[in-house]
């Protein structure tokens, strides 16, 4: 299972063997790393599981889908890096993946 | 001095409260009780991929059972609280264990509104409301099973894209002359009704359930005007009643809901609740209001913990839903009562719309049909009361964002 990083609002940093095929956004959920609210559980309806991906890892996951690009608007503080967690599915190849949690969600 | 704080309720808002009394530096007790056993998890997926079989069940919890363990949470699950003396503060459940609290947070949810004509309680016949309920659904879902669905709710309705995705022979049957028609426009009934018989979705409005029969088990189902439908399996969705009977019976204020304060108070100082079993102010709306909704209990369940930790704390949140429907998002914002004009911007036709509720210039609500942009405009804008421009509203061209 691949080792993920995510830097908690506080800078903690938490580094959590996710379990493969669900979402980052489950993988922080289930391990309760700060700051990923996750209202809607993954239904692409809330933003508030948004993410910082760091820069080596953007272009590897592809881009967003067209909904997921919406939501991400109305993110709070969104950059050229951000994603929505719970659309990002983790593969064997994700070893390494670090993604930073904004201080505030939508 | 609060040393013990116990929360009767393991769901959404019950899950939510814990982690904000943790984060907010609660070092005391903390105890968890629900009456379910398994792990708090979310509803959502039941009627949708858990219910298909596309989620498994590991992935409905919240949390893993290490993350009840590392914040010391004491869980008490496939418990029932069954009585609640406020004068003592003291919660009682049903294997005779008492437990002492200082506050109490109950977040008691809502339980399915049950049919009591004749035959309801036919083997067969179906509701789902908790991950138990799922299995024996499931059970039933053959190819060209024959599915009858009582009701044309979120719930009915995502039941039958479900059932109906997996091979099944699907019937809803609907009271009213349209859908969804407490929740959303006749446009939108419309539009999801044309997307359900597209999938092949039988839909009988205008029609009124008197009995169900069957020999041992329910085999079909029978309407006022004489029709039958027959039936494999039936499934209710008729809504939903707040579970208020723990509140009550210990004197607490309930109408329609526990009654609360903007701070999630109920009658008793010692006791708040939060979530679907709740009737409380709408700060936005201003009027009293009782919800079924993620966000609602995600959110009173915060507040709720901040002021049992002595943080004053105000719900003031524009409700929010969702309801996902074949490869349809529908997205409500908002309130629509009292509004004086509905403006459709976009075509169903192309399959991205919303309708827009407005009192005056004032924004109220928006049903948003896969169209997340016009709906994340509009909680900025419903919550902010931003006056709109009609003209620049109708303008399909603009975003909603630009109507003001």
């Amino acid at each position: 299972m691949p080792k993920i990083v995510f830097i908690e609002p506080g800078g903690k940093r938490r580094e959590i063997e996710a379990t493969l095929g669900i979402s980052l956004m489950e993988v922080a959920r289930q391990h309760g790393v700060q700051g990923v609210v996750a209202q809607c559980g993954g239904a692409c309806a809330c933003a508030t599981c948004h993410v910082y991906v760091g820069p080596a890892w953007l272009a590897r996951l592809g881009p967003p889908e067209e909904m997921e690009e919406a939501m991400l608007e109305t993110a709070w503080e969104p950059r050229g890096n951000s994603r929505l967690s719970c659309q990002i599915h983790i593969t064997a190849d994700m070893a390494g993946l670090e993604v930073t949690v904004p201080q505030q969600q939508a | 001095m609060i040393s013990t704080i116990i929360i009767v309720g393991a769901g959404q808002a019950g899950a939510q409260a814990i982690d904000t009394l943790r984060r907010e530096g609660f070092t005391g007790r903390l105890v968890l009780i629900g009456d379910e056993p398994e792990l708090p998890y979310q509803r959502p997926p039941l009627s949708k991929k858990y219910l298909s079989g596309e989620m498994a069940a590991e992935r409905l919890v919240f949390r893993h059972r290490s993350f009840y363990d590392e914040h010391r949470i004491e869980l008490k699950l496939g418990k029932a609280a069954v009585r609640l003396d406020p004068a003592a503060r003291r919660v009682a459940l049903a294997d005779g264990e008492e437990l002492a609290y200082d506050r109490l947070l109950l977040c008691l949810g809502a339980d399915s509104r049950r049919l009591t004509c004749s035959g309801a309680t036919l083997p067969g016949v179906h509701y789902l409301r908790t991950v138990a309920d799922v299995g024996p659904i499931r059970e039933g879902f053959k190819p060209q099973a024959r599915i009858v669905i009582i009701g044309g709710g979120y719930i009915g309705l995502e039941t039958a894209a479900t059932c109906r995705k997996l091979g099944c022979d699907v019937t809803v049957l609907e009271m009213a002359d349209r859908i969804m028609n407490r929740v959303v426009a006749p446009p939108v009934s419309q539009y999801f009704a044309g997307e359900h018989l597209l999938h092949g979705v039988n839909i009988v409005c205008d029609t009124r359930v008197v009995c169900l029969e069957g020999n041992g088990r329910v085999e079909r189902v029978v309407c006022a005007d004489g029709s039958t439908h027959a039936a494999d399996l039936v499934v209710v969705g008729v809504g939903a009643v707040p579970t208020t009977g723990l509140a009550g019976a210990a004197g607490l204020a309930c109408d329609n809901g526990i009654v609360v304060d903007e701070y999630c108070r109920t009658s008793d100082a010692a006791i708040y609740a939060a979530g679907d079993c709740t009737n409380h102010p709408s700060l936005r709306f201003g009027r009293r209001v009782r919800l079924e909704s993620v966000d609602n209990a995600f959110e009173q369940a915060k507040t709720a913990a901040l002021n049992m930790l002595d943080r004053p704390s105000v719900h003031d949140r524009v409700p929010w839903f969702w309801s996902d429907q074949f490869d349809n998002k529908l997205l409500i914002v908002g309130l629509s009562q009292d509004y004086d004009r509905q403006v459709l911007r976009g075509s169903p036709q192309s399959r991205s719309f919303s309708v827009c509720y407005l009192k005056g210039r004032e924004l109220l609500a928006v049903e948003a049909i896969n169209h997340s942009k016009d709906y994340m405009a509009a909680r900025k804008l419903i919550a902010e009361r931003t006056p709109l421009h009609l003209d620049k509203l109708a303008d399909n061209g603009l975003g909603l964002k630009d109507a003001v």
